[in-house]
């Protein structure tokens, strides 16, 4: 698994650092040539990329409104990576946390607002976990192999939650299968008006209180990996099953936990989409960021660190290239899911490639003056 | 009585219909995984085929020139996998993901940007895709009562790519246990090393298992695009892919019982296809979206409740580093 074999050069930082931004070069450069096959010009195509993520302050609440939902997706996918686990399911995993979220904020339409969101954090990480515990079970209890598991979950919820938002939880009256909107004190508090309270004025969007709440997950994630005994359990069966069994590390028990946080902090992701911007549950609302998660994980070293710079990244890919299809008709969204699949290629698939010749080029100077 | 029979025999057919690009996918798998290396691009390298051949066949008139490009997409697809996995010892289940999600935008990406029909390819015209064909003596033999119906609804009437699936099974299972590559195939998936030890190159036969691979599931995506559908349609694979892979493990790497659990997930869509809205005893009517769900419902039960002790190909998903 990724995070296995990181080098062991003299200079070891600067391969870690130098790694993902060449990788993402090389992503960026395998685009441009599918950008030049369609007969576009990929340069103009980056500038408008980039003005469109980070040209004003808008577009820059837009990319963290993004970056937002990968984050806790980057998250889910590293914490299972660490035990040699691939969760492809948080894309399910996130779309049954929106369920119970959803539910909660159309009857707590009383409730204060902070009761509201303590409680919806607990539901979508509920409704998230729950979603990953079968597999994982499946996975510890009966060897079937939790990725095809997974991605069948992705199909099921797909199709449970397509059933319950067209026959059972769509607005009375309405064509399209969505919930009627919540009560305005359910909804996730927006960052501008936050900021607005304490005197300073950002521009409006939709980037809210749960970025927040995802980098602090990622505090909580770094301190469950690195800093408590399952965290490395976890890490320790991600590396060697057969030491961590010998150690005395109960895999079975370990997968099942590592999957569960896994699965709930994909449905953390819903707070961010149903309660922070939506405010409704819509039919297919993670659109795909639980596979984005796969790419941010990997970018991202599987470190929350890394994570979130690398869902920045994307935040500003996923902002920057709605943008960019305005003005680029051919180039509709779906080219940022080429760019991802292409990022996962280079930095996981092919993480040895590179990373062979930049050791040798770090390692060798060091040798020779150790030599001298 | 004879209607309940017809049913049946349609059912027989729709069955057949629905198993053929499961078998190939699936036999493509079973080369790739035999091989040691994990196959998860299954569904990628079905979608690539499905569209270069669709776009090939539309602009050239040509169902054999559409299936040749889909087979080159589908053996390129798999180069890349085995050019991350053999030659760079990358992670096989990373590199299959990246090159599924990669496709999935791709052919979007070039299918808008070529025919602008919103990631669809034109519609295709009679010659560019393979036709049903009435096999020799249907009208003769269909009216015989029994077999002769068996011949004429079930055997006869479907197109090329559905009986090259089903002369691909024993073919696939003699090249498997009879000939030499398979041989060595079988050895590269249990010991690299002693394949290694005999003189014979592992990235080689894992490469070749990787392009055998691809032709077949070059094949099955072209069934979709230019045989069973007229057109290309965005992720029109939805999770075949997934499911011959898991055909592939509840079949035990196996060719025929690959193709009994390929009939068993084929036969459960017709029959999910046949239960939206009639009304079931007890329940009543399921709702659709639901009953859509039971392919995937039953490949987690098959894989959780009797494949647990599936044996897989030994060294299956390791990379094989030659200087240790």
């Amino acid at each position: 698994m990724p995070g296995a074999v990181w080098g062991r050069a003299r200079h070891g930082w600067v391969v870690p650092a130098l790694l993902p931004a060449i990788n993402l070069a090389l992503a960026l450069l395998l685009s441009a040539v599918v950008v030049l096959l369609i007969g576009e010009s990929p340069t103009r195509a980056l500038r408008l990329l980039t003005s469109g993520a980070f040209g004003n302050g808008e577009a820059i609440g837009y990319t963290l409104y993004y970056a937002t939902n990968f984050i806790f997706t980057g998250l889910a996918v590293a914490v299972a990576f660490h035990g040699g686990l691939f969760n492809i399911g948080a894309e399910g995993q996130a779309y049954i946390g929106g369920l119970p979220v959803a539910l909660l904020c159309l009857g707590a339409g009383g409730w204060p607002t902070g009761l509201v969101i303590a409680t919806a954090v607990v539901a979508a990480a509920a409704g998230g976990a729950a979603w990953a515990f079968v597999p994982a079970w499946l996975q510890a209890k009966r060897g079937s192999h939790v990725v095809i598991t997974t991605i069948m979950f992705n199909f099921i919820a797909s199709a449970v939650m397509t059933h319950l938002l067209v026959n059972v939880l769509i607005k009375p009256g309405q064509q399209s299968p969505e919930t009627r909107e919540f009560a305005p004190s359910t909804w996730m508090p927006q960052l501008h008006d936050l900021a607005r309270a304490i005197g300073w004025e950002i521009g409006r969007s939709p980037v809210n209180l749960s970025l927040i709440l995802a980098l602090a997950a990622g505090g909580l994630v770094w301190l469950y990996l690195w800093h408590t005994r399952w965290g490395y359990e976890l890490r320790a069966l991600g590396h060697n099953e057969t030491a961590a069994i010998y150690g005395g590390i109960q895999p079975a028990r370990t997968v099942i936990v590592a999957m569960t946080v896994s699965g709930a902090l994909a449905g953390l992701m819903s707070l961010n989409e149903v309660m922070g911007v939506q405010h409704r549950l819509l039919l297919n609302f993670p659109g795909g960021a639980g596979y984005v998660g796969i790419a941010v994980a990997l970018m991202g070293r599987n470190h929350p660190v890394g994570i979130v710079i690398a869902a920045v990244l994307f935040g500003a890919l996923y902002q920057g290239g709605s943008e960019l299809s305005f003005d680029m008709p051919k180039l509709t969204r779906d080219m940022v899911v080429v760019i991802q699949g292409l990022i996962i290629l280079v930095c996981g698939a092919l993480e040895h490639a590179l990373r062979a010749p930049l050791d040798a080029l770090f390692r060798q100077p060091a040798r020779a003056s150790a030599g001298s | 009585m004879s209607e309940s029979i017809l049913l049946l025999a349609l059912l027989a057919a729709a069955t057949a219909r629905g198993a053929a690009p499961l078998v190939l996918a699936a036999l493509g798998g079973l080369f790739a995984e035999r091989s040691g290396i994990v196959d998860i691009g299954l569904e990628g390298k079905m979608l690539a085929s499905a569209f270069a051949a669709a776009a090939t066949a539309a602009v050239t008139g040509s169902a054999w020139a559409g299936l040749a490009a889909g087979i080159a997409a589908a053996v390129l697809v798999g180069l890349v996998h085995g050019f991350a996995c053999i030659t760079h010892h990358g992670n096989q289940v990373v590199s299959g993901m990246a090159l599924n999600i990669t496709i999935s935008g791709l052919t979007v990406v070039l299918g808008y940007a070529w025919f602008h029909e919103g990631g669809q390819t034109p519609l295709l015209g009679p010659g560019a895709r393979f036709a049903p064909i009435e096999l020799p003596g249907v009208s003769a033999l269909g009216a015989v009562p029994g077999l002769g119906l068996v011949y004429r609804e079930v055997l006869s009437g479907h197109n090329l790519l559905v009986y090259i699936a089903a002369v691909a099974v024993p073919a696939v299972a003699w090249i498997v246990y009879r000939t030499r590559f398979g041989l060595r195939l079988r050895a590269v998936g249990e010991s690299p090393g002693a394949v290694d030890t005999a003189g014979i190159s592992v990235s080689a036969v894992r490469y070749g298992a990787l392009a055998v691979s691809g032709v077949l599931c070059g094949l099955s995506g072209a069934y979709l695009s230019i045989a069973h559908n007229a057109s290309f349609i965005r992720d029109m694979s939805a999770g075949k892919g997934y499911l011959a892979l898991a055909a592939l493990i509840f079949g035990q790497w196996r060719p025929v019982p690959t193709l009994g659990a390929c009939l068993l997930f084929a036969f459960a869509d017709v029959v999910q296809a046949r239960l939206q809205g009639t009304p079931l005893p007890l329940v009543g009517v399921v709702p659709v979206q639901l009953i859509q769900a039971i392919p995937y419902v039953l490949t987690v039960l098959l894989l959780a409740g009797f494949v647990g002790r599936a044996v897989a190909p030994r060294a299956i998903g390791v990379p094989y580093l030659k200087e240790r």
